[in-house]
């Protein structure tokens, strides 16, 4: 029998996989008893650009994958291909132009992943625990539970695993230190608050393989001695909570969940606690905080959390990508794991590589892979054949890393070596079209938003940095202004309270570092050489290389370009507000930019 | 009838401090926004200080002093919203409503919020109203979803 899997993540789902689902499967509905297939509704499959993305599997390895699925293609798709095994290459990946791929696994995107922490998502019904069993799921329960807590500590210590959640903390450090309290009730906290702006990977992993997520929270609970834990999951994230909340439902009837799990004696329970959406609880202790039923305000450390935590009870807080990866480990060996990776930084990675990036979507990769191979190989490269400019990794705490150093192999300790950082995952790719400053003041003013404002340093000194960096794009920048910034972050650095104001100028430090040259042209130039700062740039269009098509003039929010069909169109700079419409559109890349003078014209 | 309502998510929730976030959340869901009632009655069953729940309710982007529109644009500004010039689309709705982010309708129709990635980058720039999701959304698209909402012909 063959399954067909429709991807139901939710870029697919803003794209209208429902509309192809319920289509597919009323076209299916009278088939003969021998093709009718099982339809499953799955998590993110990972290639959201191409969504929804539909792969027909047989009972072996081998799948038809589509994508870019219509409503009007269900018919077509049940006929040939679910009845009849044919292929319709126009809905195929086009490795070039003439050669389809049939297969999922042929896909450059998906052919050098490997999935640990996205094992299943994509590949089960996350709504299904059947599915779930039947790729191996809850046997990493089992064992921990023949292994207790020193076995369970001793595979997490030999799978090299480190948090997922931005610190890179060794997992079994802290389930140690949990461990070895007295004081009980502990605590298993899952942080599922995914604050990152850019990065959607736990969220997919709650949606759309939760009971991993579960397990891994069992496991953790065996190792510590805990009996109560809490996911606390983004307000934003709808589709995350249903899915967890209704696998804790079947975890439970299961006997999964609850009193003596499976007659061994050991109790464990969690509920879901809905995030309020502020950024800085996604903190360690401020989490905690919020937990309570406080403001979500970060507490002083030392103590660390897992020495006392929820109600001052010892408490173990892991990502959820983190606590996906556990049962891998107990099922298949804390060794099997450690073969991959680099050798300070073991597994794998799930990354959001969004952006300028041709394929857009969530990728899992060995540890040490190159940013090259990331962005060209899996990713495709640059969109509209534009110039690769910068990757932006580690959220708003991470930092801009620039063409020259593609070849970096990202890690932990790389990756801060060179003043980014792994952060959730995160991965912005940037193009000849993003301005390094502005980038830099979009961070700082995200994190102005989101300080907490209990400490001095994190909320003036962010207050300060936005001033300056707004100064800089408006034109009005000055001779010190970097060494200022310079000066405000290391202060940052040394004295804030929490995480958040200690790497809050990560994103103006490493773009001063690399892009000094551009912070250069904006001080003493007034110039924006991408065309990003309004104030300081306009757009013209090369009257050699325009074709007269006339797309800008019809795209132009601000009316600003001038023209008749088939001659070379005119922007006039009074109106031209460089919103890049234009630009991002033009056939021939006829749009060029220039300084803006003192009039508002051009000089 | 408010009163009641409120006081019906009120009685709900055990009297225990952790549930302060999730009962508050409800009458944000129910009343679209959170009452000086719904702090008061609150503050009684878990008894503790008014202020407190105050000052969460205003420290939690979830949780709104002020009733909000009937529907509620989140506009994203993620950092691949961002990058993919989410500004731009900003500026066009804040033109046809005549509205800041933040702020509602005089006709209590249309909330402008500006969110941090809605998880849907793939689609950036993404716009989400009420459940609906609006990916790869240029300027030039703005008013036609937006008349979409409007009873009345405003636009
Ligand atoms: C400002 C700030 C925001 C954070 N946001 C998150 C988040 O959204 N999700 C997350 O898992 N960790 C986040 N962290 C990291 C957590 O503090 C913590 O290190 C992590 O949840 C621990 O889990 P791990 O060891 O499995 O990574 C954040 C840290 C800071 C300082
Ligand atoms: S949502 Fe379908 S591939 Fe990501
Ligand atoms: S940044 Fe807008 S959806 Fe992710």
């Amino acid at each position: 029998m063959k399954t067909v899997y429709v991807c139901c993540g939710t870029n697919c789902l803003a794209a209208g996989a429902k509309k192809v689902l319920s289509e597919l499967r009323q076209e299916c509905a009278g088939m003969e008893a021998e093709v009718l297939p099982r339809i499953k509704e799955t998590g993110c499959s990972g290639f959201c650009e191409y969504g929804p993305i539909v792969t027909i599997a047989d009972e072996g390895e081998n799948d038809i994958t589509y994508y870019r699925v219509k409503e009007s293609d269900a018919a077509e798709i049940a006929q040939k291909t679910i009845a009849k095994g044919e292929l319709i290459p126009r809905l195929c990946f086009h490795k070039d132009r003439n050669q389809p791929v049939a297969s999922k696994m042929e896909n450059p995107f998906y052919s050098s992943q490997k999935k640990i922490a996205l094992r299943n998502v994509g590949l089960i019904d996350p709504a299904d625990l059947q599915d779930y069993l039947a790729r191996g799921g809850y046997e990493g329960l089992k064992r921990a539970l023949e292994l207790g807590s020193e076995g369970v500590l001793e595979e997490m210590r030999l799978s090299g695993l480190r948090g997922r959640g931005g610190a890179g903390f060794p997992t079994a450090a802290k389930w140690e230190t949990g461990a070895k309290q007295k004081e009980f009730p502990k605590y298993i906290v899952c942080n599922g608050d995914e604050g990152d702006p850019g990065a959607f990977m736990d969220g997919s992993i709650m949606e759309g393989d939760p009971h991993s997520v579960i397990e891994g929270m069992l496991i953790a609970a065996i190792a510590v001695g805990s009996e109560q834990g809490f996911l606390y999951i983004r307000d934003e994230y709808v589709h995350a909570r249903r899915s967890i909340g209704k696998a804790l439902e079947e975890a439970k009837k299961a006997g999964f969940l609850g009193r003596n799990i499976l007659n061994s004696g050991f109790s464990f329970d969690a509920e879901i606690v809905r995030g309020g959406g502020a950024f800085v609880c996604g903190e360690g202790s401020a989490l905690l905080e919020s937990i309570e039923g406080k403001v979500g305000e970060p507490r002083h450390k030392p103590p660390r959390t897992s020495e006392v935590g929820l109600w001052r009870k010892p408490t173990v807080t892991n990502n959820v990508e983190t606590l996906a990866n556990v049962p891998f480990i107990l099922a298949k060996g804390g060794k099997a794991f450690a073969q991959i990776g680099t050798e300070g930084s073991k597994g794998t990675k799930v990354f959001a590589m969004v952006g300028k990036v041709k394929r857009t979507g969530l990728v899992e990769v060995p540890m040490g892979i190159t940013l090259h191979d990331l962005i060209f190989e899996i990713g495709g490269g640059i969109k509209n054949g534009r110039q690769f400019k910068a990757v932006q990794t580690g959220g708003p705490s991470g930092g801009c890393i620039p063409q020259s150093m593609l070849d970096l192999q990202v890690d932990f300790d790389n990756l801060t070596k060179f003043g980014a950082m792994m952060g959730s995952g995160g991965m912005i790719v940037m193009d000849d079209t993003s301005c390094m400053v502005e980038v830099a003041r979009y961070y700082v003013d995200f994190l102005c938003e989101e300080s907490c404002g209990k400490c001095t340093p994190c909320r003036e000194g962010l207050r300060q940095m936005r001033h300056i960096l707004t100064e800089i794009c408006e034109g009005r920048g000055q001779d010190g202004d970097l060494e200022t910034l310079e000066r405000i972050a290391r202060t940052m650095k040394d004295t804030a309270l929490c995480a958040l104001g200690r790497t809050a100028a990560n994103p103006v430090l490493s773009t001063i570092r690399y892009f000094r040259e551009e912070y250069n042209a904006h001080i003493h130039d007034k110039f924006c050489p991408a065309g990003v700062c309004s104030k300081l740039s306009v757009f013209k269009i090369d009257p050699e290389t325009c074709v007269g098509c006339g797309l800008c003039s019809t795209l132009c929010p601000a009316k600003a370009v001038i023209g008749e069909a088939k001659h070379p169109y005119r922007i006039d700079p009074q109106r031209c507000t460089t919103c890049g419409s234009c630009r991002n559109k033009c056939p021939k890349k006829a749009i060029i930019t220039e300084r803006r003078g003192e009039n508002g014209s051009k000089d | 009838m408010a009163n009641q309502e409120i006081s019906g998510i009120v009685m709900k929730y055990p009297q225990e401090r952790r549930f302060a976030l999730a009962a508050m959340q409800d009458m944000q869901r129910a009343l679209s926004y959170i009452p000086r009632e719904g702090l008061e009655l609150l503050a009684e069953h878990l008894q503790c200080p008014m202020a407190e729940l105050y000052s969460m309710a205003t420290f939690y982007k979830a949780l709104s002093l002020r009733p909000r529109g009937k529907h509620i644009i989140k506009l994203c500004n993620g950092t691949a919203c961002h990058i993919r010039g989410s500004v731009n689309l900003r500026k066009c709705v804040s033109e046809i409503l005549g509205i800041e982010a933040g702020e509602t309708t005089p006709d209590g129709l249309f909330t402008l919020e500006i969110v941090n990635c809605l998880g849907a980058c793939a689609s950036s720039p993404v716009i989400l109203i009420d459940d609906i999701f609006y990916g790869d959304v240029t300027a030039e698209q703005v008013p036609e979803i937006l008349s979409a909402y409007c009873e009345k012909e405003t636009i």
